[in-house]
């Protein structure tokens, strides 16, 4: 590292990381609003301040859309927050999305000089700060684009893939249109994400500004069913883009599984989020209030529901986890979350059984206790159950939130998309492109469950990958 | 949106809407069903195409009111709109000429039934159908039936019009009578199909039935429709809604069914409260 460089780090890490100020744990159990509060003015040009502005930035290697980083981080610094806003936004449409849901330490921050030894410049927190401060003074800027090119792209669902290469798409002169299978656009970002992490009125704003720069969006189309990719081609698109996303859920085939009051992760939070039943009776659509709620899984789905279902009255809230902390997938910080709220961690357990009553209704949750064993594929250790260990938790909702599988309309209606034993579409390399001329994918139903970021991430190579294709014909 | 064109009260409670829906007309095939919304509040409820219009652009479903979301719907007009509509959804009944067919319709499923009944007639079948309501001013799309089959009979439980009794009892009569059957289609309540498919599997006749569970997407995504078939979880919105009736555990589907009784009860009266009578 140059001198100069390491003088300025020396003088910059005498400032601690700034914290965001959030809601107490005791307090936002009983409410959905968001936790964190997010930075003032004063704290994002403290933190900003922190970054060193390395020459040779290795932050933006971390992140999967490009964001400009040491600059966005600069203009903070200096003030221009609006400027920071626009920076971020040539490289990244959805800025306070991801400032709220990516996976930073595993990202940009990762890879930030400072956090070698200290800590890194909070990268995400700024994000944030900067999209919502545009949003709030209301000045979402339009950047400008290409010159129409006559040439149309379809787009499959409007999650954050497809807005993420909607977005880029229509910047380079194309007419996009983005078939959307739900009543709304924002794909996980409303229907899975709940509102307490990510406002849907800060989704919404996002959505907008992707139509504002000309994005065509049509919801309760679903793709297969009202139209096959084949008929999208026949009407017109020169290409098509599948970002459809994971889209089935799995359930573990555990005796039981269809009792009532037993819900997939994907339809509990369809529920809260999507059509927003814990406003109930004021929304028409129903979800069950269960005072002993039992969450299966270790991933961020998981502490989701386990965190909605605290919020729905739930006294006890337990996470169901085969593996040990250390194996769990869910975001270091999403765990804490839940701990602090109360949820009770039950790991290296399993169920082998639900029992139910006179009604059909869950009442219990036969368990399995686990050790681990050798590694498995993923390289964790595997679980291997103890015999003689099981007994009995009292539970009238669970949740499954062990992954999902992909949506099968897709593949069963286009003929030639060469999909993987496990159903997911085959791309030949990181554009996107499929078995198939003309159509590319990306995001979960190429990767299987992933980040909202490595979908935006596919998008917009993907888009690169369309552009070159187009022009080239 | 999706402007309401026609509202007709078919019976008491029943409805039948013929509503714009251009892209739905266009595609739907027997069997298909729509997801509606009817408002920003509303939840997302699954109900059968029983017919469509690709000229006008119209569909007409038709739905007997039930609980809070089927009452709202009721008080709609011609000329109100529905905010969502997505569709068409599920399967498309297989539809080949297997000869004589029965086509068994009960209360507002004779809705459902209609449509399959003309595709079947359509592709060459000897269609006999058999449709039943409790009482003869329940009783729903008699003319058109009569249209769509060869021979129909109609049923009431109270014997006030046609056939005094179950639509199983003229069914295990036809059975009786030595009728060759290759295939039965039975729709209507869930008790309904059932004692259908208890007539018909001694026989080995094989039974199609469709199932109407809760659902939220509708394509594939939630799995609130979970049903078990074969001893088999299946998703009815995107592996049904038609199944081998003869496989279906109907006890789960009674008690899935009922999940969310309290809260649709209190949904009901607050609307009530909300709505006067």
């Amino acid at each position: 590292m140059e001198a100069e460089e390491k003088k300025a780090k020396e003088k910059k890490v005498r400032v601690p990381r700034q914290k965001m100020p959030e809601q107490g744990p005791k307090v936002r159990t009983h409410n959905f609003e968001e936790v964190p509060f997010g930075y003032t003015e004063e704290t994002a040009m403290t933190e900003a301040k922190r970054c060193i502005q390395c020459k040779k930035p290795c932050c933006i290697e971390g992140c999967p859309v490009e964001v400009n980083i040491p600059a966005f981080v600069r203009l903070i610094a200096e003030g221009r927050f609006i400027e920071a806003a626009r920076t971020i936004k040539e490289t990244n449409s959805l800025p306070a999305v991801c400032g709220r849901v990516c996976p930073q330490e595993d990202q940009c921050e990762k890879f930030c000089v400072l956090g070698k030894k200290w800590e890194p410049v909070a990268i995400g927190r700024l994000e944030r700060f900067a999209a919502d401060y545009e949003r709030e003074k209301g000045e979402m800027s339009i950047p400008e684009w290409a010159a129409p090119r006559g040439k149309r792209v379809a787009v499959v669902g409007a999650g954050p893939s497809g807005l993420t290469i909607a977005g880029d798409l229509v910047k380079l002169g194309y007419e996009v249109t983005i078939f959307e299978a739900l009543h709304k656009a924002g794909g996980v970002l409303v229907y899975g994400i709940p509102e307490f992490r990510l406002p849907k009125r800060i989704v919404e704003a996002e959505v907008d500004y992707v139509k504002k720069m000309g994005v065509k969006i049509e919801t309760n189309a679903v793709i297969g069913r009202i139209k096959t990719v084949d008929e999208l081609f026949a009407d017109g698109f020169a290409a098509v883009y599948l970002g459809v996303g994971a889209g089935a859920p799995v359930f573990m085939n555990v005796p039981g599984e269809n009792l009532s009051g037993i819900y997939s992760a994907n339809e509990y939070l369809t529920r809260s989020n999507l059509m927003k039943a814990y406003l109930f009776p004021e929304y028409d659509t129903p979800i069950v209030r269960g005072k002993n709620c039992a969450v299966i899984g270790g991933g961020n789905v998981a502490m989701d529901s386990v965190r909605t279902a605290l919020r729905l009255g739930a006294e006890n809230a337990y996470i169901i986890y085969r593996r040990t902390e250390v194996e769990m997938p869910a975001r270091i910080e999403e765990a804490h979350h839940a701990k602090e709220e109360g949820v009770q961690f039950k790991l290296l357990t399993n169920p082998v059984e639900y029992i139910g009553d006179e009604n059909g209704w869950v009442k219990g949750m036969r368990c399995q206790r686990m050790e681990l064993g050798e590694p498995d594929e993923s390289g964790r250790r595997r679980p291997v159950p103890l015999q003689g260990s099981e007994y009995v938790i009292d539970v009238d909702t669970v949740v499954v939130a062990v992954g999902t599988m992909a949506n099968p309309i897709i593949p069963a209606t286009t003929p030639g998309l060469e999909i993987n034993r496990r159903g997911y579409l085959i791309t030949k390399d990181e554009t996107g492109k499929t078995s198939r001329e003309g159509v590319y994918a990306g995001g979960d139903i190429v990767t299987g469950s992933a980040t909202v970021i490595l979908a935006m991430g596919a998008g917009k190579k993907a888009a690169r990958a369309i552009h070159a294709y187009l022009s080239s014909g | 949106m999706n402007r309401i064109v026609e509202k007709t009260d078919l019976s008491e409670n029943v409805v039948k809407m013929v509503i714009e829906a251009a892209a739905v007309a266009e595609k739907r095939r027997a069997g298909q069903f729509i997801v509606l919304r009817i408002d920003e509040k509303g939840e997302r409820i699954p109900l059968t195409i029983v017919d469509s219009d690709k000229k006008k652009g119209t569909i007409t479903i038709i739905f007997q009111v039930v609980g809070k979301t089927t009452a709202a719907l009721a008080a709609l007009r011609a000329g109100d709109c529905i905010t969502d509509i997505q569709g068409p959804l599920g399967n498309p009944t297989e539809i080949e000429n297997f000869g004589h067919v029965l086509c068994v319709g009960g209360g507002v499923g004779v809705g459902v039934i209609y449509p399959i009944a003309v595709a079947l007639k359509e592709a060459g079948n000897r269609v006999t159908s058999i449709i039943g309501a409790r009482t003869k001013d329940l009783l729903i799309l008699e003319e058109e039936m009569k249209d769509a089959s060869h021979k129909l009979v109609v049923a009431t439980d109270d014997g006030s019009y046609g056939f005094h009794g179950f639509v199983s009892a003229v069914l295990q009569n036809l059975i009786d009578a030595k009728e060759k059957i290759d295939r039965v289609f039975a729709i209507g309540p869930v008790p309904m199909m059932r004692v259908i498919c208890n007539v018909t599997r001694p026989y080995g006749i094989k039974t199609i039935v469709s199932l109407n569970p809760i659902m939220v997407d509708a394509t594939g995504m939630c799995g609130a429709c979970r049903v078990s078939v074969g001893g088999q979880t299946k998703f009815a919105c995107v592996d049904g809604p038609e199944f081998n009736g003869h496989d279906v555990d109907f006890d789960l589907l009674m008690s899935r069914l009922r999940m969310y009784l309290c809260q649709e009860k209190e949904a009901m009266e607050r609307y009530r409260c909300e709505h006067g009578g």
